[in-house]
């Protein structure tokens, strides 16, 4: 029995406070998914609670320890070794690439879309917590002061691993692209064909919709990321296709892709920040008039072929962040005007 | 001991669901994860079938907050699972109590299940959609390991004078 201001009140029955529970639950949930008026809240209780994610790492920890503690460093001297042997030809490799990049950069230039720069990466570490039940998640040991932001990719040594999905204080989480509420743009590596890779909630495969039995994909093949939507930059890769499955009865084919990042339990992913996110507007009207003079000043600049080139600029350029589009100046890369091409 | 009989009922509580919550985000192989039992729903059952008055719907909302941050899902969601079955275990406690451990199992079984379709439901609504057997795995899993984690939490009980 209580008794607020003279009156006697019973206690709430147990079906008075499930009802009540539940309107709190689900006006919870309307703020959190609809409006984001939570975040702050989440972000405070997840510092709170840190400690149980602490203690659920302990096991982990201790394991590897011990697993340390045999194994002795015979394991090491080995890794040691594998690695000093491995480096010299990937900073071989890094020799060509970069010559590579810089001749891309310049071909795209002549092409008049925007180069692509090297990406910065961040390596983070990850939480060794475990996914939410029906959900692909990742919780990295890094937040807001650390510079990410939502929807930032996520990759490893591989391909992409996923986006960050939320930011908070000390930690951030990820969803990868195996979740059963992500999608990717991609395109085959071979022809450029685009799909959409989506997730499943399997641990290790995505499957890619809506492609019909026209289209030109087969087993094996790699698909990378097509920069279209622009949150995944252009060209790191995604999955491989494992199975095409071609059903008279159904409309579209079913494709199954295995993801070439490695999604399970592991120690580390590295973030990237794009470093292009402004790109060039794909009407040439409103650049051609400010470009002009720069165009002008190379006379050198091979003369591009309209009727070819024009095709393949909507092609290459991926779909332009509009918000970077309004208050940031066009690239630096000059364009060259059909108009100019034609009358040199 | 030193404490207060009602403080040391409640530490005991608080430290099992700890303990649950701990095992529902321990890390496992990734394989493994479609068999993780509800933790959290199995000591959650076990509390409010042996003593509703203490533990009921305001302890399940809580522990289902907290597994909501924990996890990073939808605040609430969880939540609202874990009040609807601890009000359907504090409801039905007295006719549990008389059934035989099996049967136990079975009724578990279904509240899990209810609890992993509210989220699975929820998780469709906002936009997921995970795969739709999903559910049952766990679910199974929750059952087989019922009439042992029964026994653990009644010694627990016994030992810890809760009352």
């Amino acid at each position: 029995m209580f008794q607020i201001a003279g009156i006697q009140l019973r206690a709430p029955s147990n079906l008075t406070r499930f009802v009540l529970l539940a309107i709190l639950s689900v006006s919870l949930m309307l703020l959190d998914a609809r409006a984001h008026h939570l975040q702050h809240i989440r972000a405070g209780l997840t510092v709170l609670l840190s400690p149980i994610q602490v203690i659920a790492a302990v096991p982990v920890r201790l394991g590897g320890a011990v697993m340390d503690f045999f194994r002795g460093d015979q394991p090491l001297h080995e890794e040691l070794a594998r690695l000093r042997t491995e480096q010299p030809l990937l900073l071989a490799r890094m020799q060509r690439y970069e010559a590579l990049e810089a001749e891309n950069a310049h071909l795209r230039a002549l092409l008049g879309t925007s180069a692509l720069v090297a990406d910065k990466a961040v390596a983070a570490e990850l939480r060794e917590v475990a996914s939410e039940p029906f959900r692909r998640t990742l919780v990295i040991a890094k937040g807001e002061k650390d510079g990410l932001y939502v929807g930032q990719p996520v990759i490893d040594a591989y391909g992409i691993r996923g986006q960050v999905s939320e930011v908070g204080i000390l930690q951030s989480k990820a969803i990868l692209i195996t979740d059963p509420g992500h999608a990717i743009p991609v395109q085959v590596n071979r022809n450029g064909l685009r799909a959409i890779a989506f997730g499943t909630g399997a641990p290790d495969s995505v499957s890619i919709r809506y492609l019909t039995a026209s289209a030109d994909i087969k087993e094996g093949d790699l698909l990378i990321s097509s920069g279209i939507g622009g949150s995944f930059p252009y060209g790191y890769p995604v999955a491989r296709i494992k199975q095409v499955i071609n059903n008279p009865n159904e409309a579209f084919l079913d494709i199954i892709a295995t993801p070439v990042a490695l999604l399970g339990h592991d120690k580390e992913v590295l973030l990237i920040w794009p470093s292009q996110k402004v790109l060039p507007p794909p009407t040439p009207a409103k650049p051609l008039a400010e470009k002009k003079p720069v165009a002008s000043k190379k006379p050198a600049t091979p003369k591009p072929q309209p009727a070819a080139v024009k095709p393949l600029v909507p092609q290459a350029a991926p779909k332009p962040d509009p918000e970077a589009l309004t208050g940031t100046p066009p690239p630096p890369a000059p364009l060259p005007s059909p108009t100019e091409g034609a009358t040199p | 001991m030193s404490l207060s009989h009602p403080m040391r009922s409640r530490l005991v509580i608080a430290a099992t669901f700890l303990v649950a919550l701990v095992l529902s985000i321990l890390p496992w192989p990734v394989w493994t994860e479609q068999f993780r039992p509800d933790w959290v729903a199995l000591v959650l059952i076990y509390w409010c079938m042996a003593l509703p008055g203490r533990v009921g719907v305001g302890t399940g909302f809580l522990a289902g907050l907290i597994l909501d941050v924990l996890y990073g899902s939808m605040l609430g969601e969880n939540a609202l699972a874990k009040s609807l079955i601890a009000f359907l275990t504090v409801h039905f406690h007295l006719q549990l109590r008389m059934f035989p451990r099996w049967q136990q199992a079975v009724v578990v079984l279904l509240l899990v299940i209810t609890n992993n379709l509210l989220v699975l439901w929820i998780k469709h609504l906002a936009g997921a959609s995970p795969a739709a057997w999903s559910y049952l795995t766990p679910s199974i899993v929750s059952m087989l390991i019922w009439p042992w984690l029964f026994v653990i939490l009644r010694d627990i009980r016994r030992h810890g004078n809760v009352g």
